[in-house]
């Protein structure tokens, strides 16, 4: 194990994606993503000068559709998998702190 | 307004010159949202432009809409940057107003960068870049009530998530308050001469964020800046960095130093406070978006997107002052370009109408929103009467308002209101038999100071017009009470 990512760091990340873990699950995952990262590193050491950065598999650009309007759902429909709804809108706990 | 710059007296004053640059965000006005075929629509009823894409329920794949990147690339350009090839990226965060948990942005690969916009009054900002991005929904704070057990909560309305966005992000070029409003006027004047929005910072379609920094004036560095958000009108952009610039010099002054946060603008208040955000809010993880490929603007589609750009703002401001040669100010160039009316004043300058005058009676007395009726012969022959001195500048007016109505010829309708030349002599007579009807007032303008000389000359200016029914020409009656006091 490279220890690429502390259990700090590990704990940072799950906290970021709003998870809850064990100090042993925070030691596993670490393990796990420290792996993840010596696998990049390997393909790090490798002469990449002179190829284009590939941002996706196919050699696709501009898909793109006309800006036309297509019907929206119903209201009732999308608030009917709301837990809870008020005033034609989704209800949700109060927020602390603003929107990023 | 422009002449107190309360920006550049607060942090210039003590040796602190003002740095800010602005983060402009500007809904674009597609028929749809970015991704999916909703329609773009402020004011519906809440959740009813809605569907699986801009939900993010899962399964659903974004589709990016064609006319938005076509107006963004048009921004770009109008804005004199590079448009290049760009790749959407996720911005990720939790917060209910993105239902997907990421917000679909343009991040180290934007759509458009290295611009800059001409203020009115010459300042050049520079445009670091301007990238496309999907809106958030709507969300309402409700209830409270002061009381922390209170049942408090928020709603969300979905219309807005996902309606296209451009950010625009200047330089830390600016100033002064007064340049931070400038930019945000020339802005909002581009954005409407190119139709891509429109561009109301009270309906929310553009919103401006600051931020805002001090240093020692001439010293080039950049030291902790704070962004200011919540700035609805341009009154509060102008407050919120005049307040900030100061809270810096005191800090500063006082050997403490900012703090790099966020602040939101109490426009009741006066005064910026800390918001909230978490130590760890700023990391976003970006990432690019696997279910969306780059865009790839051809240079022949960005050849076509130049020849289709109409006259910007300065262009035209600059061709109006050219045809003015010199008689049309520059405020007055200003104003007529953003009423869309710097054409029909050229038009009857080119028919030979006076540039000062017709500038002038233009910009005063046509604020108007429907002046289509007014051609530029009708313009350029009311202009001809006013300066032969056919009509006044009262009857000038009174017709202008007529012709906004009715379109008519100004001869006609002058003659109609007997709106005639008062010839020279009646004129002089009509003086003469006020003055011998006022025999002591006539006698204490012509003794008095200029203070009295002023108020008397009102006096029989209204006497004269009273005699004429408002024919006289105010000015011209002043001449001949002069001319009268002080024979030559």
């Amino acid at each position: 194990m490279s220890g690429r990512i502390s259990r700090d760091e590990a704990a940072h990340v799950a906290r970021l994606a709003r998870l809850r873990f064990s100090d042993d699950e925070l030691d596993e995952l670490a393990a796990q993503l420290s792996a993840v990262l010596d696998h990049a590193a390997d393909v790090e050491a490798l002469d990449v000068s002179g190829i284009e950065p590939t941002s996706h598999p196919q050699p696709l650009t501009d898909v793109t559709r006309a800006d036309e309007v297509r019907p929206s759902l119903s209201r009732d429909e999308v608030l009917a998998q709301a837990p809870s709804v008020a005033e034609g809108q989704f209800r949700v706990p109060p927020i602390l702190g603003e929107a990023p | 307004m422009s002449g107190a710059e309360p920006g550049r007296e607060a942090a210039v004053a003590g040796g602190w010159e003002l740095v800010v640059g602005l983060e402009v965000h500007v809904e674009l006005s597609t028929a749809t949202k970015l991704f999916c075929g909703c329609a773009n629509r402020f004011g519906d009823e809440p959740n009813t432009n809605v569907c699986p894409v801009c939900l993010g329920l899962p399964g659903s794949l974004p589709v990016v809409n064609a006319a938005a990147v076509d107006f963004a690339m048009r921004l770009g350009r109008a804005l004199g940057c590079e448009v290049r090839p760009a790749v959407f990226a996720r911005k990720n965060y939790f917060y209910p107003d993105m239902p997907k948990d990421y917000q679909i942005s343009q991040y180290d690969q934007p759509t458009s960068i290295d611009g800059s916009l001409e203020l009115a009054g010459g300042h050049v900002v520079g445009i670091e870049r301007a990238h496309i991005e999907e809106d958030t929904g709507k969300t309402t704070h409700v209830g409270g009530g002061g009381r922390i057990h209170d049942a408090a909560y928020a709603l969300v309305d979905y219309n807005r998530a996902g309606v296209p966005l451009v950010e625009i992000v200047s330089r830390p070029d600016i100033r002064t308050a007064e340049q931070a409003r400038a930019y945000v006027r020339e802005l909002r004047a581009i954005l409407l001469s190119i139709g891509v929005s429109d561009a109301r910072m009270e309906e929310g379609s553009m919103r401006v964020d600051a931020n805002v920094s001090v240093r020692p004036a001439g010293s080039g560095e950049l030291r902790t800046r704070c962004e200011i958000k919540n700035l609805s009108s341009l009154r509060s952009l102008g407050r919120a960095i005049t307040y900030e610039a100061r809270r810096h010099v005191d800090l500063w002054s006082s050997g403490e130093r900012p703090r790099q946060e966020t602040r939101h603008w109490d426009e009741a208040q006066g005064r910026t406070t800390p918001g909230r955000s978490k130590e760890d809010a700023e990391d976003y993880r970006y990432f690019q978006d696997p279910d969306l490929v780059p865009l790839s603007p051809s240079a022949e589609q960005v050849a076509a997107i130049d020849a289709a750009l109409p006259a910007l703002p300065a262009a035209r401001r600059a061709e109006l002052l050219a045809a003015g040669a010199g008689a049309v100010s520059a405020s007055d160039a200003a104003l007529l370009v953003e009423r869309d009316q710097d054409a029909l004043v050229r038009a009857a300058v080119a028919v030979g109408a006076d540039p000062g005058l017709t500038a002038t009676r233009v910009s005063n007395d046509l604020a108007v929103d429907d002046w289509s009726r007014v051609t530029p012969d009708g313009l350029a022959a009311l202009i001809a009467m006013e300066t032969s001195g056919r009509v006044t500048a009262t009857q000038a007016k009174q017709v202008l308002a007529e012709m906004v109505e009715a379109g008519d010829d100004p001869v006609a309708i002058a003659e109609r209101r007997g709106f005639q030349a008062m010839a020279g002599d009646d004129l002089a007579a009509t003086v003469d038999q006020v003055i011998a009807g006022n025999p002591d007032e006539w006698q204490r303008f012509c003794s008095g100071d200029d203070a009295d000389r002023k108020k008397l000359a009102g006096f029989f200016i209204g006497q004269v017009m009273r005699a004429t029914r408002g024919r006289a020409d105010g000015a011209a009656v002043n001449r001949l009470l002069q001319e009268r006091a002080e024979p030559a």
